[in-house]
């Protein structure tokens, strides 16, 4: 029994309407790497966030090591021995490194006693777990994986045994990931269990002891790795086989639609996301953009669509070139054809307090169909929003509804509708089954391939490798901002992989 | 020696200007590093300053009168809290919900109370802070420059007046070399990372504005008890955004808040000794701009013509846990 | 983002909790009044009979209002932008000249109809210059317009004390106000309006820029819910994200909407100045600027809620006046008071009741109509 770190009886969660975590049990066995995978919005973040006592569950019991106790607040947890490493960093950017580890654990009311002490654990953390970094510099100067490392040394440094890390990868590139498997392999050869949050199946294989399935809020099956498969899992997390081979003719590409020349474009902060990026579109078919998430692909997007200012390089529309770096605004270019689904509907797609016929309208709002001069023809719009919701079959089926109250399953039918129904020449997609639910995902994509069939020229981007396979009919990969090869979409995986992970490309260099 | 006459007059009235100044901005140095804006600095000083006068006045005594000057402005910050922290309502609507109700219920209270048209009564004797003489300022007061600037200017003020200048040093050093200002500023700037760190994001904050409303009541106490001989009826006349604009200009940090002040005290003591005196090469300046100044040069400040001030990043939003 | 509340009848979110928050900021004052000494339900009654009891009153209750009408619409405008206009009082006040220039250029040869239109532009061109500047800070320079406009508030103050005393007062008066306008300056009053349901507003000022206001408030609602614009300016004021993306030019919005929000703050100036002083003093804004903050939140920006909400006030400022002849101890200040507390409860508490309130329509259960939405993932 004492080789237990965590078990969990009985947790149960609801937030408001949403039954987050239904009777979930599950062990860790101690010294042990435990994986929890499961689809976005399988409750995995949320288990865990009870486990470090950010949130209180509705019922259920915790043992560590053991012991039940109760975990009020991430003190109770952190006293308990367990650290976490969230999603989103909870770093504090213009704070040292030093300061950063210390908030929360400086142990004496004036901080010049403790700042001695904390320096000196923090070099024996970094040695014993071969963890560098400089204790002054400044957060938001570091790159992301060292962010992470302070991450991993914050919950060090309180002592913690018990390790979660919720989706670790998803923003580090293969290198770092790597890395960061290798501090996990150190970590529990010295004894620590670690919990790793996540919903790749490549992770979970390449480290973990056991691992825990998680689907719609319930704790479906536990397998020890080695004696289970991704097709297992897959399976298990889906609950029902994963059909990703979408029904699919081959592509007749035409002419070029959409020609990106030397495009080069810089984040927020100043930082060059996009490097010299070119590329061509052509009218029937799809082109996937596989990549990590943060290598330029929301950037090359935005800049794209009028969004975002380029600083330097072309882009051709239907032949005739784009003002990238200057006047181009999106509006623009929808007039000119290009339609544009983007990564993140709720903040950017929508506007999720209108109602859904407002909606149906963000974006075409200056369409004379829409308008009587200067004002809204509202009974054209809402006659509009009700074809849209006809044909794709959003529910419920109610334009007055504010959007805020669909699913997102039909909240992205929302957007695509808007998109689609305009018969662009082009169309660009971020994310197209993000936070979808699984009926909503084969529709989505049949549409995307009825659009190519009809002779659009589709730019696809999705952090889903398997869904850029499975649709596209090129596959090009980013990397660091750049594209770092062109691949059929039946390449192995494992190509794609490394070229994600920016291996040099042996053939790109050859030429 | 006649210009340095008047050059120490002016200054010293900028110290005796900047004091309420100082003490408000300070107090929405707290509450704003902890991410909680507050435009009712105006406020909560007017009511701290009614209500000094009005327990001073009734009891005799200067250091009662803080007191209540004290406990009604922590009072209204704790309101400011409940709203901005509790209910996560707009901090903005907050503060000018509160700036109002001190505006009102100072006059309703006082003309019910004291019937001398929304004053107090004068405050003499005990019931007045007095101020102090630093040792041998009338025995050096006769060298020439050194003597007049230790006797005239750093002497003879009020035991707030060097209570206020203290506290820029003080704050720094909780700011900076505390862990409650650690906490303070982190919360300020992600309180996400404060409450993953195990640290109550609700009561860090609460401190913060409780903080800011115990500086808010003494500054009202300057004014009523010190400054003046009693409460007036709106007797702040914009001094807390005189303050709220030096806290910006100083860019949310303590020594810079300092310097900020006594410019804008520095504005005002020498529109009051200009009016209608010419100056040298300028000319007569209407004594208006003088007045407008301060606000000015923080819209200009704020617009980045001058450097940029950026605000604490968790500043005006409410925190809520992410799911 | 905040965890949405369950979804709860319309008339529940724009009736009820409204009006249990209007309710309580109003029982707050009423316990002031009972510290004072005095008796909250006979001021209640002397402020309804001050107010509304007669023809005058009503007048007077009118005649302020149409200074709220404007502020707030001025407030909520930005309000639906995502932004905060606080600057409505200064705005207003700087706005005077554009009523008081024309007059007093006009008002000997021209009749009120003809200067009335060269003010009425007047003044939406100056307070929505004196708007557009902070808007323009926001848009370009990323200045929060709160800051600014309160600045802006001050710097107008000190230009308008300016402009009385050095520039328009006339020679050889002691009183920093300008001329009093000849008859072409002054509006007519609306007496037969309240004559046709049997009312005489004996000397109240009530006057046409009522009608405006009430012009205004038919514009605000179209422009806002009907226009281009107004989805536009809506987007922005939910998520300039999705405004960028839709190809939304945020700062021309921004700009646009600040000066839509100080030509209607600028407008209030044409009910004092022109419709019952007939010339420029100090501070004839009075406050109205920030009445506006509370009639926006309590009329949830919509000029269907705005405009009781300022009539509301209107017999606060009225009916307060007629409670200080009785009620010595309670003066003009009780409705700052009131003010405040609105504000507060309105706008700052606004979700206060909510999760009770929601607590009890969940036991009514079964028997309400709406059933519970899909949650979103």
């Amino acid at each position: 029994m004492n080789d237990i770190a965590i078990e969990l009886k009985g947790i149960d969660k609801r937030f408001g309407l949403v039954h987050a975590n239904k009777d979930i049990n599950m062990r860790v066995r101690k010294g042990t790497i435990h994986g929890i995978i499961g689809e976005n919005g399988a409750g995995k973040s949320t288990l865990m966030s009870i486990l470090y006592g950010f949130y209180q569950a509705d019922a259920g019991d915790i043992f560590v090591d053991g012991k039940k106790i109760v975990i009020r607040d991430p003190n109770a947890a952190i006293a308990a021995g367990i650290g976490m490493v969230h999603q989103h960093f909870m770093l504090v950017e213009n704070f040292t490194v030093l300061e950063n580890i210390m908030l929360g654990a400086e142990e004496s009311q004036v901080l010049n006693a403790g700042i001695a002490k904390a320096r000196d654990e923090l070099r024996r953390l970094e040695h014993e777990y071969e963890l560098e970094v400089d204790p002054d510099a400044v957060i938001e100067e570091l790159p992301v994986g060292l962010q992470q490392r302070v991450e991993i040394l914050k919950a060090l440094y309180r002592g913690a045994d018990i390790l979660i890390l919720d989706e670790p990868t998803g923003v580090l590139t293969p290198a770092e990931a790597d890395h960061l498997f290798r501090i996990l392999e150190q970590l529990k050869s010295q004894g620590k269990t670690i919990l790793l949050i996540t919903h790749k199946l490549r992770e979970i294989m390449a480290v973990t002891d056991e691992v825990s399935v998680m689907r719609r809020g319930e704790m479906v099956a536990t397998r020890t790795t080695a004696e289970t498969s991704v097709g297992e899992l897959a399976e298990l997390m889906v609950g029902r086989h994963v059909l990703l081979q979408v029904d699919k003719g081959p592509a007749t590409p035409g002419e070029v639609l959409l020609s990106v020349e030397n495009l080069s474009v810089r984040d927020r902060r100043g930082v060059e996301m996009v490097k010299n990026v070119s590329f061509d579109l052509r009218a029937g078919e799809i082109v996937g953009i596989a990549g990590v998430a943060g290598n330029g692909q929301s950037e090359l997007l935005q800049a794209i669509s009028g969004i975002r200012r380029a600083v330097s390089g072309k882009v051709l529309l239907q032949g005739e070139p784009i003002h990238v770096t200057g006047t181009a605004d999106p509006s623009e270019l929808r007039h000119r054809g290009l339609a544009h689904v983007p990564e993140d509907r709720q903040q950017m797609g929508l506007v999720l307090k209108f109602d859904e016929s407002e909606n149906s309208i963000l974006g075409y709002h200056d369409d004379p169909k829409y308008l009587n001069g200067v004002f809204l023809n509202i009974d054209a719009i809402r006659k509009d929003a009700t074809d849209k919701i006809d044909k794709y079959d959003i529910r419920p089926p109610n334009p007055r509804l504010k959007t805020a109250n669909f699913s997102g399953g039909n909240q992205q039918k929302i957007v695509l509708a808007r998109e689609m129904e305009r018969d662009p020449a082009v169309l660009v997609i971020g994310q197209p089954t993000r936070g979808v639910d699984v009926g909503a995902i084969e529709f989505i994509h049949k549409r995307i391939i009825e659009m190519r069939d009809a002779g659009k020229a589709v730019l696809l981007v999705s952090v889903e490798l398997d869904e850029i396979r499975s649709l596209s009919d090129r596959v090009l990969v980013m990397f660091d901002g750049r594209i770092v090869g062109e691949r059929a979409p039946d390449a192995g995986e494992g190509e794609l992989g490394l070229l994600m992970a920016g291996v040099e490309d042996s053939k790109e260099a050859a030429q | 020696m006649e210009y340095f006459d008047t050059l120490i007059v002016i200054l010293q009235s900028t110290v005796r200007v900047s004091v309420p100044l100082i003490l408000a901005a300070l107090a929405g140095l707290y509450s704003e590093r902890a991410g909680i804006f507050d435009i009712g600095l105006e406020g909560k000083m007017l009511a701290a300053a009614f209500a000094g006068g009005a327990a001073a006045a009734v009891t005799g005594s200067a250091l009662t009168g803080l007191g209540a000057a004290v406990l009604v402005s922590v009072c209204l910050a704790l309101v400011h809290g409940f709203a901005s922290i509790t209910q996560r309502g707009n901090q903005i609507v907050s503060g000018v919900a509160i700036n109002f109700i001190a505006l009102g219920a100072t006059v309703i209270l006082g003309q019910a109370w004291f019937r001398q048209g929304g004053r107090t009564p004068q405050l003499s004797g005990d019931a007045r802070f007095t101020t102090v003489e630093l040792p041998f300022a009338a025995e050096i007061a006769d060298i020439p420059v050194l003597g007049s600037i230790y006797s005239d200017l750093l002497s003879g003020h009020f035991l707030l007046t060097y209570l206020a200048f203290m506290m820029i040093p003080f704050t720094w050093w909780v700011l900076y070399r505390t862990r409650f200002g650690l906490r303070l500023r982190a919360v300020g700037e992600n309180p996400g990372a404060v409450d993953t760190a195990g640290i109550s994001v609700t009561w860090m904050r609460y401190r913060a504005v409780i903080c800011c409303g115990i500086l808010c009541g003494i500054a009202g106490a300057y004014l009523s008890m010190a400054m003046t001989a009693g409460f007036v009826k709106g007797m702040t006349a914009g001094k807390g955004f005189i303050a709220l604009a030096a806290l910006i200009f100083a860019k949310w940090k303590p020594v810079n808040v300092m310097f900020a002040c006594l410019l804008f005290g520095f504005l005002d003591a020498m529109s009051i000794r200009m009016q209608g005196n010419e100056l040298p090469i300028i000319g007569v300046v209407p004594v208006q701009f003088m007045q407008a100044l301060p606000y000015l040069l923080t819209v200009i400040l704020l617009a980045g013509f001058i450097g940029k001030a950026i605000p604490p990043r968790a500043g005006g939003v409410p925190y809520v846990k992410e799911r | 983002m905040s965890v949405p509340y369950a979804k709860l009848p319309a008339w529940v979110d724009y009736g009820l909790i409204p009006l249990i928050n209007l309710i309580v900021a109003f029982l707050v004052a009423g316990l002031v009044v009972l510290a004072v000494g005095e008796s909250p339900l006979r001021a209640a009654s002397l402020l309804i009979e001050g107010a509304f009891g007669y023809g005058e009153g009503i007048g007077f209750t009118l005649y302020y209002a149409t200074n709220f009408i404007f502020t707030g619409l001025a407030v909520a405008v930005a309000f639906h932008c995502g932004l905060f206009n606080i600057g409505g009082e200064g705005q207003a006040y700087v706005a005077g000249l554009g009523v008081a220039l024309p007059c007093l250029w006009l008002d000997q040869f021209a009749p009120w109809y003809i200067v009335f239109p060269a003010a009425i532009l007047g003044a939406a061109m100056v307070g929505g210059f004196w708007a557009m500047i902070p808007g323009w800070l926001q848009a370009k320079r990323g200045s929060h317009v709160v800051i600014t406009t309160i600045m802006f508030n001050f710097i107008a103050s000190s230009l308008m004390v300016y402009v009385l005393v050095d520039v328009l007062k006339p020679a050889g008066s002691m009183a920093p106000q300008t001329r009093a306008f000849a008859e072409g300056g002054q509006l007519p009053r609306l007496d037969w309006l309240l004559a046709s349901v049997g009312l005489d507003i004996g000397g109240a000022p009530f006057n046409m820029s009522f009608l405006l206001a009430l012009v205004a408030a038919f514009v605000v609602w179209v422009v806002i819910w009907r226009t281009k614009l107004g989805y536009e300016i809506r987007t922005m004021g939910h998520s300039p994200t999705a405004a960028a993306y839709a190809g939304i030019r945020q700062s021309r919005i921004i700009v646009i909407t600040m000066i839509m929000s100080g030509a209607l703050a600028g407008m209030m100036a044409l009910n004092p100045i022109m419709g019952d002083q007939h010339r420029m003093q100090l501070d004839f804004v009075a406050g109205a600027g920030f009445v506006g903050i509370a009639v926006a939140l309590m009329g949830r920006s919509h000029p269907v809620g705005i405009i009781p909400a300022a009539i509301l006030f209107g017999m606060l400022y009225q009916g307060g006046a007629e409670i200080s002849f009785e009620m010595p101890q309670i003066s003009r200040d009780m409705i700052t008071i009131i003010q405040g507390l609105v504000i507060l409860f309105a706008g700052a508490l606004e979700n206060m009741f909510r999760p009770a309130i929601t607590a009890f329509f969940a036991t009514l259960g079964g028997a309400g109509s709406d059933k519970p939405l899909p949650a979103a993932e």
